[in-house]
């Protein structure tokens, strides 16, 4: 095919040639952005992956020396163990474009492999580097196994067969302290059942061993810029463009001879051995392992960490997993749930509603709404208001108390006005959007009264009702999540 | 271990396969059309759980019911099948319906947000603590066969079950609507190019779907008693399991893949261990997915290119 000129390839953004040269050409056409952060991105973009990568990476490393309270270093920490988490799982869900949903559980055997081969369980204290690497290869392999039925079946097997797997997971690490053996009266003892396994070997390299938070900070995120190097390189390679394929159309990958099956369970095979790797580093850190630490709730937030980073981006998804991270971390105290709750909430407004006077008059409508429910409720009802909110010091507090409604017992009137909340946050998408202005102070008033007399006593329900909501409205209104590469059809 | 403990297994796990046969049911009526597995389903059928338990507190609770228990029980099973349906209804419009063409994947992801959503809102709303029906106090009596005590409350399940089986048959098998399900289920685009509404096919099938998933939810909630925000996990997989099994998009295959899987965690529970009966379940899904990826009753799945 003779080489075009790049003036016709649709620089208005609509296929002129052919749908296959607007389709080839669409990284040319994204590329073209204005304005100063355009700009700017575009010239980020040109730089060499590792040159940022080392910039970012040099940064993180003298994170841990700016505090001095262990707990913030911990959260950072749990924030890299999760961007590995997200870099494994986006091998298989953003390359290969396969559904595990075991994959909590990978995370969970090398956790425990490494937990059994290195601990006092059974006095084993195998070194660091082999037990490292027999937990990759022992998670590689049950990877391997986990695949092989579903191999010749489309992906939702698989989904369901992992998913399964997870739950067992679970019952099986919970109930495996007592395993009756055909030769031996003594129940058999493999992982300490509900009390899980403790006194695990921190992590020793070359005769230094890591105790402190600190170490095992920077062992993550020499494993985190490490692996989203070998994977930038690994998604240029041959493999990481036979997975691409695969994903978006394995009947053509497989008539261009791209061997489907065994790059499926390769792929598959690699995001377990990551999750298991991270494993055995979460093993070592918490010095100590138990069943409830790989329940479900963990796979959704990693799933969350993927798809709202844009499953297939390597930036994305480590920005999805420390960005999820650090919120779900803030989401505990109820101060700081509050600021994150309201700013999130005008973030997302200051994102969709355009001009800003219709933003300012939506939020200024919100705020006099409020103030009106409040004194005409109030003065009707005085048990309404009658009950201070969760955190009432300072400033916000003091406002969200002479704003919002807080009745004695806000139980029922809470969850009937939680469910209508969702409805008419349902009904808001059927509507026309210049209507929605219109209708949008009083949802957003009947947001902040759910917020304040449910959810901010509940952050653990509160955090997998938004990461379970956020899936679904990302998935509907932004599938490529944050940094991915929008999908080009062709039909 | 007698005939009489053999008998007790069998009907435990006929009442046990009815409730998963019904779960079933949804997934592989909503997997034929669609081709989308609806990890929410389980979520339906614990809501309609749910609903059953307060209808019945709403009534004047198990001790003393306002109304006679017939009275009662259609109520409950009403109440729940409606709830579910609309319930199953929303989520094909909202989550679903501008998915139909994305890939594969996206319209999977969405399915477990919506469970999980689901989930985490029936912990906000009915909280953490188990909820019984407390059956055994309204419903007392039952039949003798052969030395076994069946309570009325498993015939009835057993036989509501199989009636709304049969319905289901007649009405894929027998009306207009079935008529268009098959269609569309075996062609999407030409079903449409034929004038069969799809968006409406669709609808249907998520509404008989979710309502039988809600009849589920109120039998498991008889025969067990405990209603909990999880329980619907669990009982989704076991149902795609018996989907699975049957073999997924076959009716017939559905009802006889719950059957069996109830039998065999019955049979499992009482014969080797309860703890590992999710283990024996799974071993049987690994099992037919190896030697016959159809499943029992299902067709190969020709692909055109």
């Amino acid at each position: 095919m003779p080489q075009l000129p790049p003036d016709e390839l649709g620089t208005t953004g609509q296929p002129r040639i052919g749908t296959d040269e607007w389709v080839a050409s669409v990284e040319g056409r994204r590329e073209r952005r204005s304005g100063l952060t355009g700009q700017l991105l575009d010239r980020l973009e040109a730089l060499p992956f590792w040159q940022p990568l080392l910039v970012v990476g040099v940064l993180a490393a003298i994170f841990p020396y700016l505090t001095d309270s262990d707990y913030v270093v911990r959260v950072g920490f749990n924030a890299l163990v999760f961007a590995l988490l997200a870099l494994g799982l986006n091998i298989v869900v953003g390359y290969a474009g396969l559904l595990d949903l075991g994959y909590i559980a990978f995370f969970g055997f090398g956790a425990y492999t490494y937990a059994i081969l290195a601990s006092n369980k059974f006095d084993l204290h195998l070194p660091t580097v082999p037990a490292v690497l027999i937990v990759i290869a022992a998670s590689a392999l049950l990877g391997l196994l986990l695949g092989l039925p579903s191999r010749r079946l489309s992906g939702d097997y698989l989904a369901i067969v992992t998913l399964f797997f997870a739950q067992i997971f679970v019952t099986f690490t919970t109930n495996a302290n007592r395993i009756t053996l055909p030769w031996s009266d003594e129940p058999f003892d493999l992982t300490g059942g509900p009390n899980g396994i403790s006194g695990v070997d921190p992590y020793s390299i070359f005769g230094v061993e890591a105790v402190e938070v600190t170490s095992y900070f920077h062992i993550a995120l020499v494993l985190v810029v490490v692996g989203m190097l070998a994977l930038h390189i690994l998604s240029r390679a041959r493999t990481g463009r036979a997975w691409k394929a695969l994903r978006e159309d394995p009947l053509a990958a497989e008539a261009m001879t791209i061997p489907v099956n065994r790059l499926k369970l390769m792929a598959f095979a690699f995001g377990a051995a990551t999750a298991g790797l991270t494993g055995s580093l979460f093993a070592a850190q918490q010095i100590g392992v138990f069943p409830q630490n790989f329940e479900l709730p963990l796979l959704i937030t990693v799933y969350a960490m993927v798809i709202l980073g844009g499953a297939g981006s390597i930036p994305g998804v480590v920005v999805g997993a420390v960005g999820i991270t650090v919120a779900l971390e803030v989401l505990r105290g109820p101060a700081e749930a509050r600021l994150l709750f309201y700013g999130a909430i005008l973030i997302g407004l200051a994102l969709a509603i355009r001009p800003w006077l219709r933003l300012a008059a939506v939020l200024v409508a919100t705020v006099a709404l409020g103030y009106v429910v409040h004194f005409v409720v109030g003065s009707l009802w005085p048990r309404s208001v009658a009950r201070p909110p969760a955190e009432s010091e300072g400033l916000i507090g003091e406002f969200v108390d002479s704003w919002m409604l807080l009745p004695t017992e806000p139980g029922t009137i809470g969850n009937v006005a939680y469910v209508v909340l969702v409805a008419s946050g349902l009904g808001l998408t059927l509507i026309r959007p210049a209507w929605r202005a219109f209708v949008l102070p009083p949802i957003l008033y009947l947001a902040a009264f759910v917020f304040e007399n449910r959810l901010i006593y509940q952050p653990s329900v509160t955090r997998l009702l938004v990461l379970g909501a956020l899936l679904v409205v990302l998935m509907n209104a932004r599938p490529q999540g944050l940094f991915g590469t929008p999908r080009v059809e062709i039909a | 271990m007698d005939g009489t403990f053999l008998l007790q297994q069998l009907v435990n796990g006929l009442t046990l396969g009815s409730v998963y046969a019904l779960i079933a049911l949804g997934y592989s009526l909503v997997y034929g059309i669609l081709k989308l597995l609806n990890f929410a389903h389980g979520e339906v059928y614990m809501i309609g759980a749910f609903i059953g338990y307060f209808v019945l507190i709403g009534l004047g609770g198990p001790e003393d019911l306002a109304v006679p228990v017939a009275v009662a029980l259609t109520l409950m099973f009403l109440a729940a099948m409606l709830g579910s349906g609309l319930l199953g209804v929303l989520i094909e419009r909202f989550a679903y319906r501008r998915l139909r063409n994305a890939p594969r994947i996206a319209p999977l992801i969405t399915a477990l947000g919506v469970a999980f959503f689901l989930q985490s809102s029936a912990l906000l709303l009915f909280g953490a603590q188990f909820r019984s029906y407390g059956t055994f106090q309204f419903m007392t009596g039952g039949i003798e066969v052969a030395g076994v005590r069946i309570s009325t409350t498993r015939i009835l399940v057993v036989v509501a079950a199989f009636s709304l089986m049969i319905a289901l048959t007649l009405l894929v098998g027998r009306t207009t609507l079935g008529k268009a399900m098959r269609a569309t289920a075996y062609d999407r685009e030409a079903a449409a190019m034929m004038g069969i509404d799809v968006d409406r096919v669709i609808v249907a099938t998520f509404l008989i779907g979710s309502i039988l998933a809600g009849a589920a939810g109120v039998m498991f909630g008889l025969v067990f008693f405990s209603v909990y925000h999880l329980m619907g996990f669990t009982a989704g997989l076991k149902g795609f399991t018996a989907a699975v099994v049957g073999g997924i998009g076959s009716i017939p295959g559905a009802m006889l893949g719950g059957l069996l899987i109830g039998l065999a965690e019955a049979f499992s529970a009482a014969y080797i261990s309860s703890t590992f009966q999710d283990l024996i379940v799974f071993s049987i899904l690994i099992a037919v997915m190896l030697f016959r990826p159809t499943g029992l009753l299902g067709k190969a799945d020709i692909r055109k290119v």
